[in-house]
């Protein structure tokens, strides 16, 4: 099967309804191994266990990124080779990659408490991730907020990659306003050179969330086709019902119905 | 269902349904709260004490700027015209649709008060001031507001303009809020004065701003 | 189709005046309307049909003269007892056909009938769970006459009514105006096709 055909809505749904739940089994299986070798990773001398929280942060943290590197792709392939899958794969992505972003923060602040004294402290990395976590949800209200899908597609697809451009930017800006404000932070959140035992439970942890990621991306996908379908099926049952002057309406019902149920 | 339950019931489905949802106002706050940092230093023990002024100025700014459209809606599609003519006095129909707007745009405000309180470096008492007092004040700035809203309609402008016309308006609950939620906090001025003040503008608020709306929106109907 | 129990209502108007943007547009205008009567009010673009539905509804105020309706509901302003139809439809799109209706049967007040019922007279029962933002202009316009079946009002106040109907939608009106005619209501229509149904008619502004 070519590329092109991928492309067509029908094909891609019926090529990730046979691939999904492999995808499905292979996440949990790897999630499992991870968590397990997490398990029994030696504690940090200095952290003690609570440096385990690192095999999730930081996976979540490096997918928060990844998966805005997605629908950039995804926005490139909307405005310039107008792909027709291009706009669902980016509408699909972005929820799932708040949510990672979102347990990112939440585990970076889980993890720092120990140290800080706070849930919540405004160093440079965990504060740029707070700025993609506004970014992520202000593309879902943009999202949100056009009615019509191809619209919304492209304005969504300008911001995604004026985004991209810019998150370099931020990053930058962020770390130079925290040296201007503090000394250089005491504590590395994992930027250490990791020992082997620490490093293969991370690679597995960051692999698993990676395959999860592809697995929820395909499935939202698969629902936003559908969420579409109803749409435009709606809207032709409007204008199928405009167009008819005659009322006795029984026949057209009859035609409705059954191209609902072949969808 | 009698009339205004169902005015209420059909703007919170719009303001649910429709665009970003209410909840564009709630990233509007946490926005502006994120960028409190920026500009003031991320010093914690500076942001603890500007915590409460930082939470009032983003609630204060994401009421007034989600308010602008209230009417604008009904007035563009004919609406506004059928309520105006139906048997429920139209300071009640106005009176309506700002608390349907506290509900749905107001109150996600009061409950995002606790995650932001964290990011400010907020303790619980604290946090449980503020929130406390947005819940007493949050209304006074949807009823004063409204009225900004109604001009709008009538002068047939939006934006910033309204707000600058109703900010002023806003000061007093800004004052009174901030102040009830310092008092909490740093204390030798109790609680209860404040808050008390900040209670009854509230409720001078709804009764001033039905009538204020309604009478701009019958002078605009033409 | 219940009567509306009115008895014999008239509506008039004597010596109205009406100022827009400080241009006058109308005066010295007199009209009037007797229970089971129509009124098409016809007239060039901008002469003023449009304001003399709204000086009625209430939604303008006169720059002069006077408007009553003897034999009505002596509670209720003159604006209660009117329907208006006008150019635009007030729907939200977000809301469903049903939910569209519901709410104005709901909140306008008064002798309530049937939503379904009003539905299916107009043509739109299969189309009640539809968003209202997928409708046709003709359909949207449907969904106007349903609310003015669904909650009885005397005076009917029409602003180019048929403009988004085609032919079945135009006869369907026809009909709908003949039975609220018939059960003792007005109308006063603002028209520039003919209304479909005997009417009398008001010109104002000249020759067309």
């Amino acid at each position: 099967m070519t590329l092109i055909d991928l492309a067509n809505p029908t094909r891609f749904l019926a090529l990730t309804a046979r691939v999904l739940p492999w995808l499905a089994a292979a996440t949990i299986i790897l999630l499992t191994i991870g968590l397990y070798q997490a398990a029994l990773a030696p504690d940090d001398y200095q952290q003690g266990a609570t440096v385990k929280i690192m095999f999730i942060h930081v996976p979540n943290a490096w997918l928060s990124m990844f998966v805005w590197g997605v629908m950039s792709i995804a926005s490139l392939g909307t405005l310039v080779w107008r792909h027709p899958l291009a706009d669902v794969a980016a509408k699909a992505a972005a929820p799932i990659g708040a949510a990672f972003t979102f347990l990112a923060l939440l585990t970076g602040s889980l993890w720092g408490r120990p140290m800080w004294g706070t849930y919540w402290e405004w160093d440079a990395r965990l504060t740029s991730v707070l700025i993609l976590f506004l970014m992520y949800l202000g593309l879902m209200a943009l999202w949100r907020a056009v009615d019509d899908p191809s619209r919304a597609a492209r304005a969504a697809a300008v911001l995604t990659l004026v985004g991209a451009i810019n998150l370099p930017i931020i990053k930058f800006s962020v770390d130079w306003w925290n040296t201007l404000h503090q000394p250089a932070s005491v504590m590395r959140m994992g930027g250490s050179a990791l020992d082997k035992s620490f490093l293969i439970p991370l690679l597995v942890m960051a692999v698993a969330f990676t395959l999860l990621f592809v697995t929820l991306h395909l499935a939202a996908m698969r629902n936003e086709i559908l969420r579409r379908r109803v749409r435009s099926l709606q809207m032709m049952q409007a204008s199928r019902m405009a167009f008819s002057s005659d009322m006795a309406a029984g026949s057209r019902e009859d035609n409705a119905s059954k191209e609902a149920g072949a969808a | 269902m009698t009339a205004l339950a169902a005015l209420i019931r059909r703007d919170i489905r719009i303001a649910l349904r429709v665009g970003g949802g209410a909840l564009i106002g709630v990233l509007f706050f946490l926005t502006v709260v994120v960028l409190m940092p920026f500009a003031v230093g991320p010093d914690l023990a500076l942001l603890s004490r500007l915590g409460p002024a930082i939470l009032w100025l983003g609630a204060l700014l994401a009421s007034l700027l989600t308010l602008d459209r209230l009417f604008m809606a009904d007035h563009e599609d004919g609406s506004l015209d059928l309520i105006t003519m139906s048997r429920t006095p139209l300071e009640l129909a106005c009176a309506a649709k700002a608390l349907a707007h506290w509900l749905a745009a107001g109150l996600p405000l009061i409950v995002a008060t606790p995650v932001l309180g964290l990011l400010l470096n907020l303790d619980m008492i604290a946090t449980a001031a503020v929130a406390l007092t947005l819940l007493a004040g949050t209304p006074a700035l949807t009823f004063t507001g409204m009225i900004g809203a109604a001009l709008a309609v009538t002068l047939h402008r939006g934006g910033l303009l309204m707000a600058v016309l109703v900010l002023p308006l806003s000061i007093p609950v800004l004052i009174f809020g901030v102040a009830a939620s310092q008092a909490v906090i740093v204390g030798p001025m109790t609680f209860g004065a404040p808050f008390s003040i900040l209670c009854a503008l509230s409720l001078v608020s709804l009764v001033i701003g039905p009538f204020a709306a309604a009478a701009s929106l019958r002078h605009g109907l033409d | 189709m219940s009567g509306l129990n009115q008895g014999d209502m008239r509506l008039s108007g004597h010596g109205l005046r009406c100022v827009r943007g400080g241009r006058e547009v109308f005066a010295g205008l007199d009209f009037a309307a007797g229970s089971g009567e129509a009124v098409a009010v016809v007239g060039r673009n901008g002469s003023g049909k449009t304001s003399l539905l709204r000086l009625i509804a209430g939604l303008l105020v006169p720059a002069g003269g006077t408007i009553a309706l003897e034999g009505g509901d002596g509670e209720l302003t003159l604006a209660e007892q009117c329907h208006y139809l006008g150019h635009r439809d007030a729907l939200k799109p977000a809301l469903s056909v049903a939910e569209n209706l519901a709410f104005w049967a709901d909140f306008l007040g008064g002798e309530r009938f049937d939503a379904a019922e009003s539905l299916a007279e107009v043509g739109l029962d299969h189309a009640t769970h539809l968003p209202a933002g997928f409708l046709s202009a003709g359909q949207r316009r449907r969904l106007s006459l349903a609310r003015l079946l669904t909650v009885r009002r005397p005076v009917w106040l029409l602003d180019e009514p048929t403009n988004a109907l085609d032919v079945a939608g135009q006869d369907m009106f026809a009909g709908l105006m003949r039975e609220h005619l018939a059960a003792g209501g007005m109308i006063v229509a603002a028209t520039h096709a003919p209304l479909g149904i005997e009417s009398r008619e008001l010109r104002i502004g000249g020759m067309a």
